[in-house]
């Protein structure tokens, strides 16, 4: 077991996970802070016979995963704010086309080239929103390496499950500090493989006909079944339609196969949370001081909890409403001018009760600054 | 197998207006691949967005519509990791050249196996005939109505510089030549490029006064000559046609090979 404990920084930690997902290809292009990933993909595939790509730009990246996904490989490309932007539209078509694959985002402060080597976490809302048109998304985030690692086969697991991309929103802190990392032997963790269609070569398949139990099956393509595949609306053969019904049957699938599972897709850590009346809500490495300030106070009898969301989207309302319920004030702590923060204004029964602990000056927010604004909050002054 | 075996029969008639040159292009590709023997497994055709990229839906192969320009990035995905399919990219001249001209060049570096095929009717037909990087200094578009003061790409000439290593140009008149073309190109092992030049009577000859269809491709015959033509040296403003460039260099999935081995060395 020993041999498994590595000094990691987070970019390696994820690049362990997806290789311990079954990453079989991955494409990128350079850009601070999330960099390392694509060097150590550079190193670590080619010696299992993976395919590594550094491509021209990030959207040649995300396209060529997007082909590689199709043809029946477990694929990735890592990122930071400003390539995520270009990423869009691809995303956007993998969405539609319901090709798996997972898109990390090492989050920079923005916008525009922003703060390249700082933490930030502003893309909380490009995650959801950026691509155009209605659709739901999965992301995911971590404020540990061990939890990178764990959410990192998750969304591998995800994006095979839901037919999906799945975003991976770490930020620089996690990104690039270094902890502790210990690998899971293998088969420690579940791993979801591509679940092909068990329809014969020479009968009619449909790559857009769901099974059932909603899954899609599919079949490698460039394999045995020939199909078309376009970011048209499109019938259950993966043809064009503009017929209403048919455009309306795909949208609300797009939207209900993620949205309708909002409680499996949830991934959160609660810490004293049962008799709360103050409860911090966190994600990614601001977790980490707010999780600081919380054991803080409640070794002084006062009685904090935390909330970690570790996936953003789908967000589970329901889940924070519930948990909320008894708290006299709600904090919510993140580096962004509250893209969380007005997610959970929504969710809960007492929006007055929420407030906002951020900094958005690149510099990492410490137990002292989210406990400043307590003391505001509480009417003590600074 | 015959021609009509390689296509989707349930979807014709095609969408592409009366005259236009695709379907020309269209037919000239599935007698290449009858004469080639090849079977419908084994082909990929990948395209972007615009009248070009609806060929994907009328032949009978693994068929991926992408997004405009990004055509080649989706098939380097696909031939990086399928090595043993055959990779066709047919592309319109805006496709290929303004918004993916960054893919078009890098692919030709890399040299990764697959045909490019550069549907050139010098215009933007599908949104209704805004001037492309193709369409030439003074023409009439309906982004350019006091004609265009954007010098064209040559087609040949960039793909020569960016690294492809065969490099030709056909025409829509001269149909034989570009289905021999065509053939060379898939057998090549490397990136192709094949330029057709196509007429679009519909958006670009009406406002350019080039007549209709047929008009526009007798013009081809006058304008074109094959390459290194006395009739070029005499009259330089020829387009010249055929075959430009055919090199073997060592191809990127076989580079890639290497890459493996000394990684499984160490």
């Amino acid at each position: 077991m020993s041999g498994n404990i590595k000094f990691v920084q987070g970019n390696e930690a994820c690049v362990e996970a997806a290789l311990y997902a079954g990453l079989e290809f991955f494409a990128g292009y350079p850009i601070t802070p999330s960099t390392e990933i694509a060097e150590h993909m550079a190193v670590r595939l080619p010696g299992i016979e993976g395919k590594f790509l550094q491509m021209e730009d990030e959207i040649a990246s995300i396209c060529a995963i997007i082909g590689a996904s199709l043809t029946g490989h477990k694929v990735m490309t890592a990122t930071s704010g400003p390539g995520f932007s270009l990423m869009q539209e691809a995303l956007g078509y993998a969405v539609m086309t319901e090709i798996p694959c997972v898109i990390v985002d090492i989050q920079r402060g923005g916008p525009s080239t922003g703060l390249p080597t700082h933490a930030s976490q502003g893309d909380v809302k490009q995650a959801r929103w950026g691509t155009h048109g209605d659709h739901a998304i999965i992301a995911l985030t971590a404020s540990n390496h061990q939890d990178v690692f764990s959410i990192t086969v998750d969304a591998f697991n995800m994006a095979e499950i839901y037919r999906t991309p799945v975003i991976l929103l770490f930020d620089e802190v996690v990104g690039h500090m270094r902890e502790k990392l210990t690998i899971p032997e293998k088969g420690a963790l579940e791993i979801v493989e591509r679940l092909r269609t068990s329809v014969k070569s020479g009968v009619d398949y449909h790559p857009y006909l769901p099974r059932e139990d909603g899954r899609l099956p599919m079949s490698d393509f460039g394999g045995e079944h020939r199909y078309n595949v376009t970011g048209l609306f499109h019938d259950m053969w993966g043809f064009p339609s503009s017929e209403p019904k048919i455009v309306h049957g795909l949208l609300r699938h797009l939207v209900d196969k993620i949205q309708n599972n909002v409680h499996t897709i949830t991934r959160t850590k609660e810490y004293h949370l049962e008799d709360a009346t103050t409860i911090l809500i966190s994600y990614g490495s601001p977790a980490r001081s707010a999780l600081h300030l919380v054991e803080n106070r409640r070794s002084r009898g006062e009685r904090f909890g935390l909330l970690e969301l570790q996936s953003l989207w789908p967000f589970p309302y329901g889940l924070v409403r519930q948990k909320c319920r008894n708290a006299r004030h709600i904090v919510v702590v993140e580096m962004n001018m509250g893209q969380i923060f007005n997610e959970i204004q929504i969710a809960v029964d007492h929006p007055e009760r929420v407030f906002l602990a951020n900094r958005i000056d690149g510099v990492f927010i410490t137990p002292t600054d989210i406990r400043n604004i307590i003391r505001l909050i509480q009417g003590k002054g600074v | 197998m015959a021609v009509k075996d390689y296509i989707r029969e349930r979807f014709f008639p095609h969408m592409w207006c009366q005259g236009c040159g695709h379907g020309i292009i269209l037919n000239a590709l599935l007698r290449a691949l009858e004469k080639l023997g090849m079977s419908k497994n084994e082909i990929v055709m990948v395209s972007g967005i615009g009248c070009s990229a609806r060929i994907t839906g009328y032949v009978d192969f693994h068929t991926l519509h992408t997004i405009h320009g990004r055509a080649l990035a989706f098939a380097t995905g696909i031939k990086m990791s399928r090595p043993e399919l055959n990779l066709i990219v047919p592309m319109g001249d805006g496709d290929a050249l303004a918004i993916g001209g960054n893919h078009f060049i890098h692919s030709a570096r890399r040299n990764i196996d697959m045909t490019a095929i550069v549907m050139n009717n010098r215009i933007y037909g599908m949104t209704g005939g805004q001037y492309s990087p193709l369409t030439g200094y003074g023409k009439m578009a309906t982004t350019s109505p006091y004609a265009n003061i954007d010098h064209e790409f040559d087609t040949v000439a960039i793909s020569i510089a960016a690294g492809a290593t065969f490099v030709a140009r056909a025409t829509t008149y001269h149909v034989n030549e570009m289905s021999k073309i065509f053939e060379k190109a898939i057998l090549h092992e490397g990136f192709s490029v094949v330029e057709v030049m196509s007429q679009c009577p519909t958006n670009y000859g009406r406002r350019n006064k080039e007549g209709d269809a047929s008009e526009m491709m007798e013009a081809y015959k006058k304008i074109t000559t094959p390459i290194n033509s006395k009739a070029k040296q005499e009259n330089p403003d020829l387009i010249e046609r055929g075959l430009f460039l055919q090199v073997e260099l060592p191809e990127y999935c076989n580079e890639y090979e290497k890459v493996i081995a000394k990684a499984k060395k160490k």
